[in-house]
C-alpha cells in the first residue's frame, strides 16, 4: 500500500473516491492512526485519511452544539471546549497506551470508534452525543444526516449507523455534537480490598441511590498494583464518581458514603485525585506496560462481568479491569487470545461482545476482532454495506472478515 | 398545501384477494387474533391524526412473536402491505392504515417480561404502556426516563418506532438514550436480537437505526430499556414572564450558564389559559409566558439550582416565581402541562406541530409563529418543551369549514420551513408520517433521501412496511 491520499475539502474526497469507484481501488479509511489496530486487517490499495479536513467549523457554547471538521484533532476540540467550561460528555478514551501507537486522535475517530469512557453509564456514550455528520458515500455522493439539534427525529437515523462504523459505510468529512458544561467540582468514593463479587455488588447498591453516579469502576488488586502514582494502595480498588456543583457533590458523597458504609469503610479522595483515577481507568492504564499481552474490550451485563472472568480463569490466565458498573471488562491474556474460549463462556453468562484490542499480527489474522454475529443480522449487515458501499471501497474487511461470504448468503435469502 | 395529503394506490391484486388473505391469516391466529368485520376496523381508522381515516383489510392481533413473524412472513410471500401499530397515538399519521393493508396491531403483547433492579433494565413486550414500566418499578426507587404526554396510553413499541422524548429527555435523553435491545422481526418473517442488558452492541449500530424509523424497517416485539435511579425529590418551579421574548431569551440564558435543569416548559398566554380552565393547576394569569423548570436531588442541590436560575430570570425581568409546595402540588403542575393538547382540543381543533430549533433562534421562530398564524387569522397556542428548543405551535382552526383547515395545514408547512431555516428540524419527538412526509425535502436533499431509502431496502425489498409514510410518494427509487 504506498497511495495515500489526504483530501482537503469534501470536494476533494468525492474526487478520489469517484476515482476509486472507476479504477476498483480499495481505499483504507484512516484519521490520526491512533486506533489503527482496532478491527481486522484491512485489505486496501491505498489509504484514504481525513487529517487534512481540520476545524472547528461552528461552535455555539449556549446551545451546547459543536461542528468540526472530521480529522480535527481531539485536543484542538477539547481545549476550544475547555475555555468556555464545556466538555464532551461521553469522556473519549485514549487508545494510544493499550494500543502502543503515536499521533494524534481525531474527533472523527472518536465518533468512528463510538469511543466512550466511564461517564459512558451516566451521560451516553459518543453515538448519543452525536447529532449529526456529512459523509461521502460509496458512490461518490455528499450525504448529510441529522442536524444540530438535540431533539431530531426526521427520517432514518443514518447518524447512528455511521457512528461506530469504523470507517466501513462512507467516509465522514464533517461531525456535529452535543457538548455539557464541565462540572464545578468531583470526588471519588473509594472502597479498598473487595474481590469482584463483592465489588459489583457495591456497585450494583451505589447505581441504585439517587446519588447521579457518573461511574463506577473495580480495579482487582493485581491490576491495581501497576497503578503506578493514583492512590497507591496494593490492594483491590472500588471508585464510585459523584460530579456537579460542590455543594452538592459533598452532600452526595456524604449520602452515599453512609449507604455503602454496610460494605466497608470508604475514603472519599478529592477532585484532583479523582480525575487522575479516572483517567487512568478509561485509558485503562494497568494494561498498558505489557505490549504483547492480548488485551480484549468485553461488554456484557454489569453483574455479569466477574461471573465471566471467574468462569474464564478456569480454563485461562487473564486480569481484569472493570468499568461501567462491571458491564465493560478489560481483560489482559497471560498467554494466547483464547478467543474461543471468551466467546463461548460470553454467550454462556448470558450474552454480550468481545473486542480483541491488542495481539500479535499472526493472532490478529486468525482471529475475527470483532464478535462474529448471527447470520441474519451479518447478512444484514452486509446488505446495508451494500447500500452505503456497494464497490467495497471503504475498509473492506475491516468491520467483517468474511462479508463475501455474507452478502452470498444475502443473495440466497433474496 | 391544499391537496389532501395522498396515501399510495391500493393494490388491486391484494384488494381481490381479501377473502383469502383474510382466511389464510385466520390460521395464523387463531383464538381471535385477526378483526376483519367492517364494524370491528373502526377503532383502527386513524390515530391521533384524526384528519385522515381509511379503514384497513384487516388486523392482525399476534400473541407472540412467533405469530408476528408467521404474518410478515405471509404478507410478504403475498405482497401484502403492512402498518404496525401500538397505542395508535400517534400524532404524525404514523398508524392510519390503507384499504389493503394489514394492521399488524401489538396490544395484545404486553407482559412486563423481567424487572432486573441490579442490571438496571427492563425488559418487556412492545405493547408494555410507557408508563407501566415506571409504575412496575417505581416502589423500588426506579424510574423508565422518557416520558411522553401520551405515556398512560402509548405503548414501548410504539415508542420505539417513533424514538418518544418528553418533558424530562432535557437531562435524561429521548428513547434511543435509553433503549439497550430489542427483538424484533424483519418483514420476510426473520426474527433478530439486537443489543442486550449490555451498554452497547457488536457491530453495525442497527438498534440506533431501528429506533425511530416509524416502522419502516420491522416490527419490534420486545425491547430491553434502561431504568433509573428515581431523584431524592423533584420540584417544578413557575416562572411569568410579560413576554414569550422575555421567556425564551431566559431559557436560552439558563443552559448557556451551564445549568442543566430536568425540564425546562415553555407556554405562552394562549396555553396557559386553556390548560389553567381545564386543569386548575394555579398557573398565573397575568404573565405572557410560563416557564415550567423542574429541578432534582436532595434538598441542597434542588436549592443551589433554584437561586441560580432565579437570578436569571430576574435578569430578563420575571414578574413572578412560584415554588410548588407539596406534591399533589407539583404533580398539578404537570397535570396542566401534560394535558395542554387535550384541553386544547375541547375547545378547537388544532394540528401540533413539532419542529425543533437551536436555542439561540427560539424568539425569533416564535414571533414568526405568531406572525404566520395571524396573517392567515388563525389562534395559535405554544406549549413546548424549550430546554431542548422542541416547539408544539397548537394552531387552532374549525374541522367543519375547509378553507379555515386549508389555512391551518398552510401556516404549519410554513412555520416547519422557518424552523428549517433556522437550523432545526422538521419533528422532534413526533415523527414524520404523513403529516411531514410531503416536506421532507425542506430539509433533505434528493441525495440525502435516496440514501435513507437504499438503507430502508436492505430491510424491506418490497416496500410493504408501512408504504405510505415518511419518503415522499414521488422519487422513490426503484428496488
Amino acid at each position: 500500500m504506498t497511495d495515500h491520499y489526504r483530501p482537503q475539502s469534501e470536494d476533494e474526497a468525492r474526487d478520489v473516491i469517484r476515482q476509486a469507484l472507476e479504477t476498483g481501488m480499495a481505499l483504507s479509511v484512516i484519521g490520526g492512526n491512533t486506533r489503527s489496530g482496532l478491527g481486522n486487517c484491512v485489505a486496501a490499495d491505498a489509504e484514504l485519511c481525513s487529517t487534512g479536513l481540520c476545524g472547528v467549523v461552528d461552535y455555539e457554547p449556549g446551545e451546547m452544539v459543536m461542528t468540526a471538521r472530521t480529522g480535527t484533532p481531539l485536543f484542538e476540540i477539547e481545549a476550544a471546549l475547555s475555555a468556555n467550561n464545556q466538555m464532551l460528555a461521553f469522556e473519549p478514551v485514549d487508545h494510544r497506551g493499550m494500543m502502543g501507537t503515536q499521533g494524534e486522535p481525531t474527533i472523527g475517530g472518536v465518533f468512528l470508534s463510538n469511543a466512550s469512557g466511564p461517564r459512558r453509564l451516566s451521560a451516553g456514550a459518543a453515538r448519543d452525543s452525536l447529532l449529526g455528520l456529512r459523509f461521502v458515500n460509496g458512490r461518490g455522493e455528499a450525504i448529510r444526516a441529522g442536524g444540530r439539534v438535540m431533539k431530531n427525529v426526521t427520517g432514518l437515523d443514518l447518524v447512528k449507523l455511521l457512528a461506530g462504523s469504523h470507517g466501513t459505510l462512507g467516509f465522514v468529512t464533517e461531525v456535529t455534537f452535543r457538548v455539557l458544561p464541565r462540572p464545578e467540582t468531583q470526588a471519588t468514593i473509594v472502597l479498598y480490598g473487595f474481590d469482584d463479587a463483592t465489588a459489583t455488588n457495591a456497585m450494583a447498591a451505589a447505581m441504585a441511590q439517587p446519588a447521579d453516579v457518573s461511574g463506577a469502576a473495580h480495579i482487582p488488586r493485581a491490576s491495581a498494583a501497576s497503578l503506578s502514582g493514583v492512590l497507591g494502595e496494593d490492594t483491590a480498588i472500588t471508585a464510585l464518581r459523584l460530579e456537579g456543583l460542590s455543594a452538592s457533590v459533598a452532600v452526595r458523597a456524604t449520602s452515599l458514603a453512609a449507604r455503602l458504609s454496610a460494605f466497608a469503610p470508604t475514603v472519599t479522595v478529592d477532585a484532583a485525585e479523582s480525575a487522575r483515577l479516572w483517567r487512568a481507568i478509561r485509558d485503562v492504564a494497568p494494561f498498558q506496560t505489557f505490549q504483547d499481552r492480548p488485551l480484549w474490550r468485553v461488554s456484557v451485563a454489569p453483574t455479569a462481568g466477574h461471573r465471566l472472568v471467574a468462569a474464564l480463569r478456569q480454563k485461562a490466565e487473564a486480569d481484569a479491569l472493570y468499568d461501567w458498573q462491571g458491564g465493560l471488562v478489560w481483560l489482559q491474556m497471560n498467554g494466547e487470545p483464547q478467543a474461543d474460549v471468551l466467546r463461548r463462556t460470553i454467550a454462556a453468562i448470558g450474552g454480550g461482545h468481545a473486542t480483541l484490542m491488542r495481539a500479535s499480527a499472526a493472532q490478529r489474522v486468525a482471529i475475527s476482532a470483532f464478535e462474529p454475529q448471527p447470520v441474519a443480522i451479518a447478512a444484514l449487515s452486509a446488505r446495508i454495506k451494500a447500500k452505503l458501499d456497494p464497490a467495497e471501497i471503504f475498509s473492506p474487511g475491516r468491520m467483517a472478515p468474511d462479508i463475501r461470504k455474507t452478502m452470498q448468503i444475502a443473495g440466497m435469502r433474496g | 398545501m391544499s391537496q389532501p395529503i395522498a396515501f399510495l394506490p391500493p393494490r388491486a391484486d391484494v384488494l381481490s384477494q381479501r377473502e383469502r388473505i383474510i382466511a389464510d391469516l385466520g390460521r395464523l391466529l387463531p383464538d381471535g387474533g385477526l378483526v376483519h368485520e367492517a364494524r370491528e376496523l373502526v377503532p383502527f381508522e386513524t390515530d391521533a391524526y384524526v384528519a385522515y381515516r381509511q379503514l384497513p383489510l384487516a388486523v392482525a392481533l399476534p400473541r407472540t412473536t412467533q405469530e408476528v413473524s408467521a404474518v410478515l412472513d405471509y404478507c410478504n410471500r403475498n405482497g401484502v402491505p403492512v402498518v404496525p401499530r401500538g397505542a395508535g397515538t400517534s400524532l404524525c399519521g404514523g398508524a392510519i392504515p390503507q384499504p389493503d393493508a394489514v394492521v399488524l396491531g401489538l396490544s395484545r403483547m404486553s407482559a412486563i417480561l423481567e424487572v432486573d433492579l441490579e442490571n438496571r433494565v427492563a425488559r418487556v413486550q412492545a405493547g408494555v404502556t410507557n408508563l407501566s414500566i415506571s409504575e412496575t418499578v417505581g416502589p423500588e426507587g426506579f424510574f423508565y426516563a422518557p416520558d411522553p404526554s401520551s405515556q398512560l396510553a402509548c405503548t414501548i413499541g410504539g415508542n420505539i418506532g417513533m424514538n418518544s422524548g418528553g418533558a424530562h429527555c432535557l437531562k435524561y435523553g429521548v428513547t434511543t438514550n435509553n433503549l439497550l435491545g430489542v427483538t424484533m422481526v424483519l418483514m420476510d418473517g426473520t426474527i433478530i436480537t439486537l443489543g442486550g442488558s449490555h451498554l452497547d452492541s457488536a457491530g453495525y449500530d442497527l438498534l440506533g437505526l431501528v429506533c425511530g424509523s416509524e416502522g419502516q424497517l420491522g416490527v419490534v416485539t420486545e425491547a430491553t430499556v434502561r431504568i433509573l435511579a428515581k431523584a431524592e425529590g423533584a420540584r417544578p418551579v413557575l416562572f411569568g414572564f410579560a413576554t414569550s421574548h422575555e421567556a425564551g431569551a431566559c431559557v436560552a440564558d439558563v443552559i448557556g450558564a451551564g445549568i442543566i435543569p430536568v425540564a425546562i416548559e415553555f407556554m405562552d398566554k394562549q396555553a396557559i389559559e386553556i390548560c389553567e380552565a381545564f386543569a386548575k393547576a394555579g398557573y398565573p394569569l397575568h404573565v405572557g409566558a410560563l416557564l415550567i423548570i423542574e429541578v432534582e436531588g436532595s434538598e441542597a442541590e434542588m436549592e443551589a439550582m433554584l437561586a441560580a436560575i432565579v437570578a436569571i430570570a430576574r435578569r430578563h425581568g420575571v414578574m413572578t416565581v412560584r415554588e410548588s409546595q407539596s406534591a399533589t402540588e407539583a404533580a398539578l403542575i404537570w397535570k396542566g402541562r401534560k394535558s395542554a393538547f387535550g384541553a386544547t382540543g375541547r375547545i378547537a381543533d388544532y394540528i401540533c406541530m413539532d419542529g425543533t430549533v437551536p436555542l439561540g433562534k427560539l424568539s425569533h421562530v416564535l414571533q414568526r409563529t405568531e406572525e404566520i398564524c395571524t396573517g392567515l387569522g388563525l389562534r395559535v397556542a405554544n406549549v413546548f418543551h424549550a430546554g431542548d428548543g422542541n416547539m408544539h405551535p397548537l394552531i387552532l382552526f374549525d374541522a367543519n369549514d375547509p378553507a379555515e383547515a386549508a389555512k391551518a395545514e398552510a401556516a404549519g408547512n410554513e412555520i416547519l420551513k422557518v424552523c428549517v431555516e433556522a437550523g432545526g428540524c422538521l419533528t422532534g419527538e413526533h415523527g414524520v408520517g404523513i403529516e411531514k412526509r410531503d416536506l421532507m425535502r425542506f430539509q433533505f436533499s434528493q441525495a440525502d433521501l435516496d440514501q435513507q431509502m437504499a438503507v430502508r431496502y436492505a430491510f424491506d425489498a418490497g416496500w410493504l412496511l408501512n408504504p405510505s409514510k415518511v419518503f415522499p410518494l414521488e422519487g422513490r427509487p426503484a428496488a
